[in-house]
Order: C-alpha cells, then structure tokens, then sequence
C-alpha cells in the first residue's frame, strides 16, 4: 500500500477537528503551498520580464486629450504607460487639488516624449483630469537619435533648403517625409561606414607606425633611414585621411539642409532636422498586421543595433556580442583544464584522503563569491600578470597599457576560474558513471592507459563534459560582479573583433548584457526612459541562460538513458 | 609495446599530472594571493639609515626649524639668526641662502609653522612683530633631469605685521591662515598673551581681499605657557603650560566685558606630572602631549550638549620613556615621537597602534623632520650634520582595533564603528570600521534566510516525499531555471520594480504574510470536509498543484484591497504611519525587499535536499507525517542543515543584488524597513575607485579575504557533513 493511498483512507473517516490537525495533514499541505509559492515566484518573475519586455516594442496608440487642473486646460498628447489606484489623501497632502470625491482616484502616466521642448519624457495625470480623450489618425511619432520620442502632426518637408510638401493630414507630406527620412539614412550609412570602418583603420595603422617608431627609439635603432620610411607610411596615411575628411564633409552637407516641420500638441510649429530621425510612424492609422510587422522591425533593431542616447535608446548589439566573444573565450579556456583536472583527479591519482581533500575544496570553491574571483583578476591577473606582461612585449605603448588594465581576455580568464569547479564536477561525475569493466576491457585488449582515456573514456564521457560546460557557460552570462572589476565597460567604443590586424582584440573593454541592465537600470541618468529596455534587455538575457540550461538539462537526460544498460 | 605508444602514454600521465596538479594549485593560488596582499597591512614599520650628509654651513647660529620638500632632495633650515637656508640633500650644497626679514635686522625669536601640512611659517621678533612666509619649490625638467627651484614668498607682504603692543619680544606662537582670516596669537617675554584677528573681506566693486583686524584681548593670569596652538577651525586656542595644565579659549564667544570666554580648563595628566612637549596632529583638531612620565596622549575638543571640553581620546604605550619631541605626519594621522634615550616611536592615531621603537642616536640632534610622504625622517646635530633614516611605514591605520572595535574619530561625540574610506580633502581622517559592513552582510543574509530557509525547507521535504511523481517531474525544471536566473535580474527588479511596489503596497505585502498561511490551511481544512469521490479526483501528492490557485488568490486579494484596507487602518498611507506615528525610518530600497530577492537567489540552493524516503514506517501504520516527523526528519536534519549553510554561504558573498536593492548606505541598523552596506557590495563599489597598493585597496582585499574564508569554511562544515550522511546513511 502506498503513503497516498493510506493518506486518504485515513481521512476517509472524516473525523473531527482535532483529529485532523494531529494527523499532521495541515503542515504536509503548508509544505506543498512552499513548493507553490516557490514555482509561482519564478513563473511571476518570469512573466513579469515578459510582459514589460515584450511589450516595450509594441506600438501604441497615440492619445490626444485636454487636461484641466486649477481651471486651466492644456492639451497633451502621448501614449498612456501605466495606471495607478492612489488615495486622495495621499494626493491631498502632496498639495493636490482634487474635484472627485474619491476615495481612490485613478493616475496615469503618459509618455509624451519632446524631452528638448516639455522638460520631461513623461507626464502623471488624474483621470479626472481628462477631457475630450481621442485618438488622432494623424498624429506622428517620431523615434530620433537625441533627446528621445517626438509625438507631434507633421506640417511640411523641406529636403535641401527646399520645400517639397506641406500640409497636415496630408498622405503626400507623409510620403515625401518617409522618403526624405530613407534618403538621409542611406547617406548616414555611409557617413557610419567611413567613419568606423575607413577612418578607424587608418587611425590603427597611424598607431602602428608610432608604436612602430617608439620601439625603434627604445632599441636605439632609430636610424634616419628607418625614420624616413616610417614618417613616408604616416604621410600617405595623413593623405588618405584628408580625402576621407572631404567626402565626409560633402555627405554631411548633402543631409544638412533637410528638416521638417511638426506641429506640437501646444500648438507650436517647430524646425527639426531629418538627419536626427531614426524611424517616424502613425501608429494610430496603423493595421493590425503592420504593427506587427512594425514590432518585429523594433525588436530587430534592438537585437542588431548599437545602442544611442547613453544607452537608453536603441539596440544592444555590442553587449550579445561581447558577451559571447567573453563566454566562447571562457570556454576555450575552461575546457581542457577542467576535463584534465578531472580526469586526474579520477582516472590518475590515487583515491584516499588527498584527493577527497581536493574535492572539498573543488566543491568550496563553487561557493566563493563570485566577487572574491573579481578581486583576484583584478589584483593578480590584471595589475601583476598584466603589468608584467607590459613591460616585456608592450614597453612602446607604456605608460598607456595594454594589458595591465581590465579587458576580454581577463574578464574571460576569470570567469574561466570560476566556472572551473563546474565543469570538474561535472566531468568527474560523467566519468564516474562509466562502468570500470569498460576501462579494463580496453586494457585487457592491450591498449595503454592513454588510448583507454583518450578512445573510450573520453568519449563516453564526452555528454557529461558538454552538460558540464553548458552549465558553466550558463553561470558565465549571468555573473556581473566580478565583470564589474575586470573588463565591462558601459559603453566600448568598438567591437573587440574587428578588420584590423590582430582582429581580435583581447586587451579592450567590451560591453555585456548583464552590466547592461546594471548600468542603465541603476547608473542612467534617465531611468524612467530606460526601464522597458531595460526589462526587454534582462528577457533576453534570462531566455539565453534558459535556454543553454535546458540544454544541459536534456543532454544529462539523454546521457544517463544511454549509459543505463552498462550500469546495471 | 611499441616504444611509441609507451612514449605516448608516459607523455598523457605526465601531462595529465601536471595539468591537473596545476589547476589544483591555482585554485590554492587564490588563497594565497590574497594573503599576500593583505600581509603589509599587518607588518610593523622598518627604518634604516640611509645617508649622513655633512651640510655646508656659513654661520654658526643653531637651527630652529627644518623642512624638507616633496621629492626629498632638499631641505630649508630656518637659524636663530633669521635666515633661510635650502640646501640639496644628496650633495650638502647650499642652493639658496637668505635673510627671511629685508628690511632691518631685528632678532629672530620664534619660528612656528602654520600645521603638520603647511609651508606658512609664523616668525616672532624681538620687537614683538610676525612675519609670514611660506617655502615653494618649482619643479622643472632641463634635459630630462628634475631640477628643484626654491624660493620664499610673503603671502601677506614683506611688512612685518605688530602683534605685542608694547614692542617686547614674542616668546611663543600660533597662526593659522585659512579662506576665512588670518588668525595670530602669541605671547611675549613679558608674560603677555597677543591675539590678533584678521577676518578676510571682498571688496565686492574692485573684487581684492582686504584684511580687517581686530585685537581679542584675554583675561588671564600671567603664566609662563609651554606651548600655544591655534585650531584649524579658528575656533580654539589652546593653552598648555610646563606644569601639564590647559586651558582652551573660544575665540567665536565673547565674555559681556569683551574677553574671549574659556571654554575649558584643566590637566592633561592623570597623575599629575609636567608636560614635556606636544604638538597638534594633522588637520589642526587634536593635541598630542607627552609628559615627563612617559605618558602619551591624544586630546581634541568633544562637544557634550552645548559645551565642548578637551577630552583625552587615546594613551599610546611609550615604554615608559620621557618624550622629547613629537612630529606629526604630512599626510596621515600618524607620528613620530622621540624621546631622551635615542628612541625613535612611530604611532598612529586611529589604529592606535605603535609601529616601531628603534634607536636613532637622537640626543645630539637640533632639529628634525620627516618629508611629506612619510617616508624619511631627517635628524641635523650641532654641526650640520644630517642624518637621513629611511622610514617603511605603508599602513599604519590598520588593525584589529580600528577594524573591529568601536573606535573614536576626530569630531565625533562618541567612538563608533564607521566606515567612510574616502573624501575629498587631504586631511581627512580615513574610517575603516568593517563592523557597519559585516553587520549589514549578516542582516540582509538573515532576512533572505528568514525567507527562504523556511519556504526551502518545507518545499524540500514536501518535494522529496509527499509530491507525485509526475508532479516533480515538472516542477525541478522551474527550480533548475531558478537557481539559473543571474542575480543582476533579481537585483534589477527587486530594485526598479519590487521596491517601489512594496513601497506603494505596504498593507497589501504584511496582510499577505498574515493571510497566507490562514488561507492555506483553511482551503486545507475545508479540502477534508469535501465528499471523498469529489476529493479523489485529484491524485495524491498534488497539493502543491491544487494551491496554486489558491496562493493566487490570497495574493491577488490582499493587493486588491491593500487600498481599502490602508484607508481603514493607516489613513490611507502606510508608509507616513511607520515613519510618523511609529517614528521608524523607511528607506525604499530596505532590507525587506533584498530579504525577499535574495531569498529567491538562495531557495534553490536549500532545495538540493538529499533523499533518504523510508516507506517501512509507513508499512508499520504510522501517518505520513509521524513518519515524516519520526523517522524522515532525524536523518535528513543533517543534509537540510548542510543545505541551509551553503545558503548562508551565498546570501553572504551575494553582490548584485544589494548592490542593485538597497541603498548601500553603510550603517548599523537592525530596522527592516532600512538599507545596509555588505562586505561584497562595498567591494564592487569601491575596488575601481582604491588607488593600486594603498591601504584602502589592500582593506578591500582583506574583505575578500574574510568572504572567502567565512564560505570556505561554511561550506566545508556543510561538505563534511554531508559526507558523514552519506556514510551513515548510505545502506539504507
């Protein structure tokens, strides 16, 4: 008879109160309410990031209302982010003065963008503050590359110095608009192409020629010849460089002169440049269908862009991209030393109280905060390895250093060490789990003990190791704090890979996602515009992190499926 | 065997050897790193002589003061014949060599500089004048090669300024120079006490400063004074004579008959022995005095209400040797003392530690000084002689007292434990009190156990032994993914989102506390009462499934009428009642919010329960729970306590998540509703700030250094024991 059976035919006498309460059947129930307080906190957490990361992409509807507060009224115009209950005496004693009765009156955040003409992106108003509240077919908003939204009615286009369109609620301005925002973007594609790709390759080699040069000085082999051939390379550098200067500022030119009109929500009719403007909409005439079609364009655009306006616009292409570079390097790392130290600790050294000392101390280490791994790196890899290693092979650069600072291969190779305790349990316990009578097999056929390991252990155990590495690469993307110490910066002026030589760049700073939502959650000096990319930037990094759990999840199901027959 | 495959195989054991030897090393390696940098902090100072340098002197006048400059290359002496001498260290030469007063040729009679940190020097004359004039040196670099350019500037003009009335000589003297005024007092061979004031005023139409003077007058007995020192507020003068009394003046209060009142008097010794010399400290707020006895103290004003009294702080242990002089460091609040038999003591103030006693071969020297940074002591004898001792001194503000003790800071009322490691002036007094960090590692770790060791525990056990299987089998993924989230997530929202909710939701958080538990057994009570046919329809061990809406409900209820509910009971504002009316202070990001957080972090740590089900008491007719209770419980009591200090032992080196949801302010507060600064946070906030090596760099890695050892040695208790089960247990 099994315990649940038993449970219930006791119960089945259905006896008194007290009865119920000694059989202990009230706490086995407040043990299972744990167990769904602890599952509905992840799949609220979870949920949570969803919904306000989802939605951030999703364009909504422009409201247009009056607001009358103190017998005046203002117009506003904006899309509604979030509604409050708050009592009226809360609203009363912060010096409000309310018309309803209440007791609860409704608030509700409008985002009204125009940072550079309103003061603030978002605005609390009361409900009952509201009158005459429609949604506008025509009103615009407009995504720009400084100070955030614009929400406004488009009143005319002029593209260079000439007026091509005027006229509001008017699809011919709206078109001449759309095409003027196209061109100016192809001609700021280029504008970005030369400046990153052209001119940082020139200002690379220009570095190289005066490394070049100041190592020739430090040898004491600077020699006029020499001399001479390198101020020729700097030359015909500065005369690339110079043409380059020109067509950059005949492109610029070509978009100076190009703006548009459009009429705020107050009334004023102002001058903006199209060269600012990302993206503008009319989200209010929008189908269902190309909003979508719209939302998957943001949410591309946040995955693949870089990021503007000190990181609360735009995408976070740098920090997935940087996170990567620093996890792939980890692993590279992590790997080899990880499987040898396990198989070691398994295969070679002899079982007996050192080396299950080791393993309490492997174990211990996965309890070390990870901050203490930080204060390593940054201590002992970065200021002594680092240091160390510029004064041999980077003297020329000095005192600037290379290494002797926070970068990728140290933030990579601290992590690597603290992920290293992962993947030797991992390994070990793979290795574990292959049946002895496998290895003496092997030996007994005469092989050594090195092709056993190397043809038939490893091999097998190769999942465990996979799973092991997962679970590491898992902890790597989500760990920060040590990040913090040795390497992140909030914004990396350039990718660490790039076309010039050595292409990748171990030494630079590099951006990640998790400092990412650090830094623009807690260090940005506009939270409140920052937040919903915020929560779409931590779904993104939790999604990851699933999935690569997931992963190892699944590989650790199918090894043990595998290997269950050899164990029996 | 072909040698080549034997070749291959002893190459794979060597390398698999010392692979795994080395990364077993440099996990070792950790340990000892940080031990080596935090070593110094804890070594005692070391002087040698370094050089002797005969000075080339033109004159025999005595020197009265000594200064040696930034770089220690050279050196100013100040002679009793009022002239001013820069000599280079390395090589004896004199550089430059001039008369400190132009104009006439009255006699020096005092030199007094300004304080520990200042080039102003104070010169008294026989016809009761003051002269101020301070030393710079210009550093420019001919051909590569540093030159030093000394010169003396008048920063108040040429014009000796008259300070005794009568024209007799100035015996002692204090000035103090600040933004505000010029600030001198002084007394005459006559027995007379001068204090003159200059207050500083902007002549708001040309924009010059203008000096205003007015002369205090004092109302004291004739006294023959040992020493006179002005403090850097310009709000004290103090007083000390031969006999080993004090007397402070206010110089801001004035009697009604005009005199400055005295604020306190009294004797510095205990026993009542005579001074034998003292000086201030850096930054112009405590007196250092020694007495003939051997007694060495330090004093500085203490306000008790509206009165301030010179309070004795700290005794430093001199062996029982008679001071002679004591020189106060540059840059620190630290000193050198040297006393009659040759001794050199080295102290500090706020470690209250003593670094050193070394013989120096004091007794024929003149005058001494240290160079600003601490690291040279310079002693000149009678003929010009100069000897330099090289001073190793890099952290003398560290030890067991100054971390761990209450320890009382220049200003302050009382002696606290404060951390504040850094400031924007040069004087500051640098607190390095772990015991306002430890204490808030402690209080957000035990208000996350306090949350999740019981829904852990509970969760365990119910996991383990009364949950279907099916049922389990889709539950340890969401725990899985639990243990996964990064913690700068939960930081993030405990931060952004969880604060301000709870902050705005107060009533609805504690009625969910109250009401959960009541909810729950109530749906559980009224379960039983259901008709049987009605309950098996739901299999058994899926109480955690058929909660969940109820858990739901209770939540959604409680913040659905946390309005209502804060109108009826708080006057609609919880938050107002806690700080008003129960006068507690509420901070948004509090240890409310990291304790719901880091419970979530450390839940799935606690989880990871080991198994040991036992269906033979069932067998015997025992309930679930007796058997839970009687036969469960004892053996697994173990592995929950192992689980339970693996926990703590990541709710302590947590990071992210207070650093993201509290306010990381660093005080000593048990209040729920207030922040705290954790060992690790302060590590992440201020380890980019520390400059390389200097001692707040290496205390940030004794901070490391005290989180790796707590969880190192949480989780080895936590290991063994988990081990001895497996052992005891392991047949079952």
């Amino acid at each position: 008879m099994s315990a649940t059976e038993k449970d219930s035919l006791y119960l089945q006498k259905r006896a008194g109160m007290l009865v119920w309460v000694r059989s202990g059947e009230p706490l086995i129930w407040a043990n299972g309410a744990a167990v769904s307080i602890s599952v509905i906190a992840v799949v609220g957490l979870i949920l949570l990031l969803a919904v306000r990361g989802f939605g951030h992409f999703w364009p909504n509807d422009i409201m247009q209302s009056g607001v009358v507060y103190d017998g005046r009224e203002s117009a506003q115009l904006g899309v509604l982010v979030e509604e409050k209950q708050v009592s009226g005496e809360q609203l009363r004693s912060a010096g409000m003065t309310l018309n309803g009765a209440g007791p609860f009156f409704n608030r509700m955040l409008f985002k009204q963008g125009n940072r550079d003409f309103l003061g603030s992106d978002f605005v609390w108003v009361l409900e009952e503050q509201l009158v005459d509240s429609h949604y506008p077919e025509w009103a615009m908003v407009v995504e720009r590359l400084e100070w955030g939204n614009q929400y406004g009615f488009l009143h005319s286009v002029t593209v260079r110095g000439e007026r091509v369109a005027e006229g509001e609620a008017d699809t011919q301005t709206w078109q001449a608009f759309q095409q003027a925002i196209e061109d100016s973007l192809a001609v700021r594609d280029e504008i970005h192409r030369i400046e990153r790709k052209v001119i940082g390759s020139i200002n690379h080699n220009m570095e190289a020629v005066r490394l070049a040069e100041r190592k020739l000085e430090l040898a004491g082999n600077a020699t006029p010849g020499a001399l001479a051939e390198l101020a020729e390379r700097r030359a015909v550098l500065d005369a690339e460089y110079r043409v380059l200067q020109q067509k950059l500022a005949a492109l610029y030119d070509s978009i100076q002169d190009d703006y548009y009109q459009i009429r705020l929500v107050d009334g004023r009719i102002v001058d903006q440049a199209i060269a600012k403007v990302v993206r503008a909409t009319l989200p209010n005439q929008m189908s269902l269908l190309q909003k979508m079609g719209q939302y998957l364009a943001k949410l591309w655009e946040f995955l693949s862009t870089e990021p503007r306006e000190a990181n609360t616009e735009g995408g976070v292409f740098p920090a997935i991209f940087g996170t990567v570079m620093m996890v792939l390097l980890m692993s590279v790392m992590v790997t080899p030393f990880g499987v040898v130290a396990a198989v070691y600790l398994r295969e070679y050294a002899r079982q007996g109280l050192v080396t299950r000392t080791i393993r309490i101390a492997v174990n211990n280490l996965a309890g070390v905060p990870s901050i203490v791994y930080g204060v390593f790196g940054l201590g002992f890899f970065v200021y002594i390895v680092g240091g160390e290693l510029d004064t041999l092979f980077f003297s020329a650069a000095l005192p600037s250093p290379t290494f002797g600072t926070p970068g990728l291969m140290w933030a990579s190779l601290t992590l690597a060490l603290l992920t290293l305790p992962v993947v030797i349990v991992a390994t070990e316990e793979g290795l574990s789990r292959i049946p002895s009578a496998v290895r003496e097999g092997s030996l007994a056929l005469g092989a050594t003990r090195a092709e056993t390991l190397w043809r038939v252990v490893l091999p097998m155990a190769s999942p465990a190791i996979m799973t092991g590495l997962i679970l590491a690469v898992a902890r790597a993307a989500g760990e920060v704090a040590p990040l913090m110490l040795v390497g992140v910066v909030k914004l990396a002026p350039s990718l660490p890979v790039d076309g010039n030589y050595p292409f990748v760049h171990l030494d630079q700073k590099f951006m990640h996602l998790g400092f990412h939502i650090y830094d623009v959650g807690f260090q940005s000096p506009n939270v409140e515009a920052a937040r919903p990319l915020v929560y779409a930037t931590a779904l993104l990094l939790v999604i990851i992190i699933a999935l690569l759990n997931f992963t190892a999840v699944s590989l650790r199901n199918r090894l043990r499926e595998r290997y269950k027959s050899l164990e029996s | 065997m072909a040698p080549w495959r034997h070749f291959k195989d002893r190459t794979a054991t060597v390398v698999i050897s010392a692979g795994g030897g080395a990364v077993l090393m440099s996990i070792l390696l950790i340990f000892f790193y940080l031990v080596y940098e935090i070593l110094p902090l804890f070594s005692s100072a070391r002087i040698e002589v370094a050089t002797e340098q005969q000075l080339q002197l033109t004159t025999a006048t005595d020197a009265a003061y000594m200064y040696v400059e930034e770089q220690g290359e050279m050196s100013l002496i100040v002679d009793t014949g009022g002239h001013a001498r820069f000599s280079e260290l390395a090589s004896g030469a004199s550089v430059l060599y001039q008369p400190l007063r132009q104009q006439d040729s009255v006699a020096l009679t005092v030199v007094s500089g300004e304080s520990a940190d200042s080039r102003l020097l104070g010169l008294g004359y026989a016809d009761g004048t003051v002269l101020l004039a301070t030393h710079e040196y210009r550093l420019s670099y001919p051909d590569d090669k540093r030159l030093i350019t000394p010169r003396i500037e008048y920063p108040h003009g040429e014009d000796p300024i008259q300070i005794a009335a009568d024209g007799s000589a100035l015996a002692l003297l204090a000035v103090r120079d600040t933004e505000a005024g010029l600030v001198i007092a002084a007394q005459s061979i006559s027995g007379k006490l001068w204090l003159v004031r200059y207050t500083k005023e902007e002549n708001f139409l040309s924009g010059e400063i203008e000096l205003e003077r007015e002369e205090l007058t004092l109302d004291l007995a004739r006294k023959d004074y040992a020493a006179l020192y002005l403090g850097t507020d310009q709000r004290w003068l103090y007083l000390l004579d031969k006999a080993g009394a004090y007397q402070v003046i206010d110089l801001e209060r004035e009697d009604a008959g005009g005199t400055q009142q005295l604020a306190d008097a009294g004797r510095l010794f205990a026993d009542g022995s005579e001074l034998s010399t003292s000086n201030m400290l850096l930054g112009g707020i405590s007196l250092l005095a020694a007495s003939t006895g051997g007694e060495l103290s330090q004093y500085f004003m203490v306000r008790n209400g509206k009165e301030a009294a010179l309070t004795k702080i700290r005794s430093f242990d001199t062996g029982g040797a008679q001071l002679l002089q004591l020189l106060p460091e540059q840059r620190r609040k630290g000193f050198l003392a040297l006393d009659a038999d040759g001794q050199l003591q080295i102290f500090h103030t706020t470690g209250q530690r003593k670094l050193l006693s070394q013989s120096v071969d004091y007794r024929s020297t003149q005058v001494a000084a240290i160079t600003p940074r601490a690291d040279a002591l310079l002693l000149m004898d009678q003929s010009g002689k100069l000897s330099q001792w090289n001073i190793d001194n890099e952290h003398p503000e560290i030890s067991f007292s100054a971390l761990w003790t209450k320890v009382w800071y220049e200003s302050y009322p009382e002696p606290d434990y404060i951390w504040q490691s850094s400031s924007s002036s040069n004087d500051f007094e640098p607190k390095y009190s772990f015991a306002p960090l430890a204490f808030g590692t402690l209080k957000a770790a035990f208000y996350a156990m306090l949350i999740a060791a019981p829904l852990a525990i509970c969760g365990a056990i119910y996991t383990a032994y009364f949950m279907a299987p099916a049922l389990r089998r889709k539950i340890k993924p969401l725990i899985e993914l639990m243990e996964a989230l990064p913690t700068v997530i939960l930081g993030f929202l405990a931060g952004l989102w969880l604060a301000p909710f709870v902050e705005a939701n107060l009533t609805g958080v504690f009625s969910v506390l109250l009401l959960m538990p009541l909810g729950i057994l109530g749906f559980a009570f009224f379960w039983s009462r259901l008709p049987v046919n009605l309950r098996t329809l739901v299999p058994d061990g899926w109480h955690a499934a058929i909660l969940i809406p109820v858990v739901c409900g209770v939540t959604w209820l409680c913040f659905a009428l946390n309005d209502s509910v804060e109108l009826l009971l708080f006057n609609g504002d919880m938050r107002a009642w806690i700080t008003q009316d129960l006068g507690i202070s509420f901070d948004q990001r509090n240890a409310l919010v990291v304790g719901i957080a880091m419970g979530m972090a450390v839940i799935p740590t606690i989880f990871a329960v080991p198994k040991h089900l036992s269906y033979g008491s069932l067998a015997l007719g025992a309930t679930p729970w007796q058997t839970l209770v009687g036969v469960v419980i004892p053996t697994a009591s173990p592995g929950i306590f192992s689980g339970l200090m693996i926990g703590l032992g990541r709710a302590v080196g947590e990071t992210m998540i207070v650093l993201m949801a509290t306010g990381n302010t660093p005080i000593m507060d048990a209040n729920i509703f207030e922040g705290m600064r954790t060992l690790a946070a302060n590590i992440a906030v201020e380890v980019p700030e520390a400059e390389v090596d200097s001692s707040h760099f290496r205390i940030l890695f004794l901070a490391a250094f005290v989180l790796f050892m707590f969880t190192f040695v949480v989780n080895t208790i936590a290991e063994i024991i988990r081990q001895r089960l497996r052992v005891k247990y392991g047949s079952l």
